[in-house]
């Protein structure tokens, strides 16, 4: 049993590798019965139906599913295993797209984005477009996974990258059993590194923010209270600092759907998450401000959509039409995944949606 | 009817308790949702504080709604362990002092 968790779904042959299998699951049995009402239906009760982009904000770019950790919890079945990385010829298409975008944010995904291994060529080109905020999203165990990633905090900071990172607790315990054994402790070694070069020091322009998940099937607590229990916690025994951490909901997509599957907890969750619903985060949604990019150029709603193969309803689908008149003239492509966006104080990948 | 006395699902029932007494209902939740409110105690040790009391109430409803808020305030359950120990302690030590009414019964009836 330990053993398959060190392979994603695919690599195990597991029926939730298939997106279609998943999104069969998430509109069958309490929503089917009607139990539950189906997103579509709840956010028509608040007239949200269709849900429309706003103004693009960011743009975020997955570089590939190749990952140096098999996290549980992950909902891109991210691993050492998965093979799908962003071509040079893609990136150089998501260049352009970069150079004459409106978003003010660009944000690098993955797996873990630097495993690809034109990485930092692309993020040299990338940082020349004078983005506003750009994001690169590391694991923290990629920075001391292998010799060649050891000088990365310096690589980030020469070119001003805006570091988030995951970090599911401040306790040995719980990180580990989300990520993997030995995970916290290589974790804090990297937080200390990019301290070091003056990542999230008080007052520092080099930003570097946490993303908490729960270790399970709950919801994350309030973003403000644990930020301040993470800095805490992290500054009395590591002597740690950082900006801000980012509280997000586990989807019930891939892993986290296996697990919740598994755990025969799949319906208290999906109740949870409806009767959490909150209508005022339905209305900052990140689909409504991001367009998701895959490694092989194609357009979705959000990483979440992407995951599920549920790409953009409109008439520019891939990198090469990119058209960004066009692409915010679509609804948004909704399941019952979505819930876990709006449920509480909602969830993006930059946090909590609402004030 | 259920078969059991304590049915899961009644928790998700709860706030229909207001159905039968529409006013004393409404003011039990508002008061009970303003008492775990942040305020000099943090949302957090509320939660803890709960966490225990559900234990030594014994009330399963509680227990299952305790230790998911615990979790999604990020508490450990080392210390979700240790709160519960400090209600069996308080729990045991209140039938333990009651020892001492004993005591005085006895010297007082005692030649």
């Amino acid at each position: 049993m330990a053993k398959l968790k060190q392979q994603s779904l695919q690599k195990r042959d597991n029926e939730l590798a298939s997106a279609n299998r998943q999104l069969e699951i998430l509109s069958n049995g309490i929503f089917k019965n009607g139990e539950l009402p189906t997103f579509a239906k709840k956010i028509k009760e608040t007239n949200e139906f269709p849900l429309r982009p706003k103004k693009l904000e960011i743009l975020q770019i997955n570089l590939g599913y190749m990952c140096n950790q098999v996290c549980e919890h992950c909902h891109v079945d991210a691993g050492p295993d998965r093979k799908e990385i962003m071509t040079w010829k893609t990136m150089q298409r998501c260049l352009e797209v970069i150079k004459n975008t409106d978003a003010h944010t660009l944000d690098l995904t993955g797996g873990a984005p630097e495993m690809n291994p034109n990485f930092r060529r692309f993020v040299e080109q990338a940082s020349k477009a004078g983005i506003q905020d750009f994001i690169v999203r590391s694991n923290l165990t990629i920075l001391r996974a292998n010799k060649k990633y050891h000088d990365l905090p310096e690589f980030f900071k020469k070119h001003r990258v805006h570091v988030v990172s995951s970090m599911p607790h401040w306790t040995r315990g719980k990180t580990d059993k989300q990520r993997g054994e030995g995970v916290f402790d290589m974790s804090i070694t990297a937080l200390k590194e990019l301290n070091a070069v003056g990542y999230g020091m008080p007052g520092s322009d080099l930003k570097l923010d946490l993303v908490y998940n729960p270790n399970g099937a709950y919801l994350p607590g309030d973003q403000v209270s644990m930020e301040k229990e993470f800095k805490s916690a992290l500054l009395a025994d590591f002597n740690i600092q950082f900006h801000n951490l980012f509280a997000i909901t586990n989807l019930p997509i891939s892993r986290f759907l296996d697990y919740l599957i598994a755990s025969e907890n799949y319906e208290d969750y999906m109740y949870q998450l409806v009767e959490a619903y909150n209508p005022a985060a339905v209305k900052n949604v990140m689909c409504t401000n991001t367009i998701s990019i895959s490694w092989d150029g194609w357009l979705y709603d959000c990483d979440f959509n992407q995951m599920l193969g549920l790409k953009v309803a409109s008439k520019v689908t891939h990198i090469n039409q990119y058209n960004e008149t066009i692409l915010n003239d679509r609804d948004i492509v909704i399941s019952q995944h979505c819930y876990g966006c709006t449920a509480g104080a909602g969830s993006s990948c930059q946090g909590t949606v609402t004030a | 009817m259920a078969n059991n006395y304590y049915d899961p699902a009644d928790l998700k029932k709860f706030g229909k308790i207001t159905e039968w007494s529409e006013e004393l209902g409404n003011k039990f939740f508002d008061y009970y949702g303003k008492v775990f409110e942040e305020g000099a105690l943090t949302a957090r040790e509320k939660s803890l504080i709960a966490l225990a009391v559900s234990h030594t109430e014994q009330c399963p409803y509680c227990i299952e709604a305790y230790t998911k808020d615990s979790l999604q305030r990020g508490v450990t359950k080392e210390q979700m362990m240790e709160a519960i120990h400090v209600g069996a302690a308080i729990k045991s030590g209140a039938t333990l002092v009651h020892g001492t009414m004993m005591m005085n019964k006895v010297n007082k009836l005692e030649m």
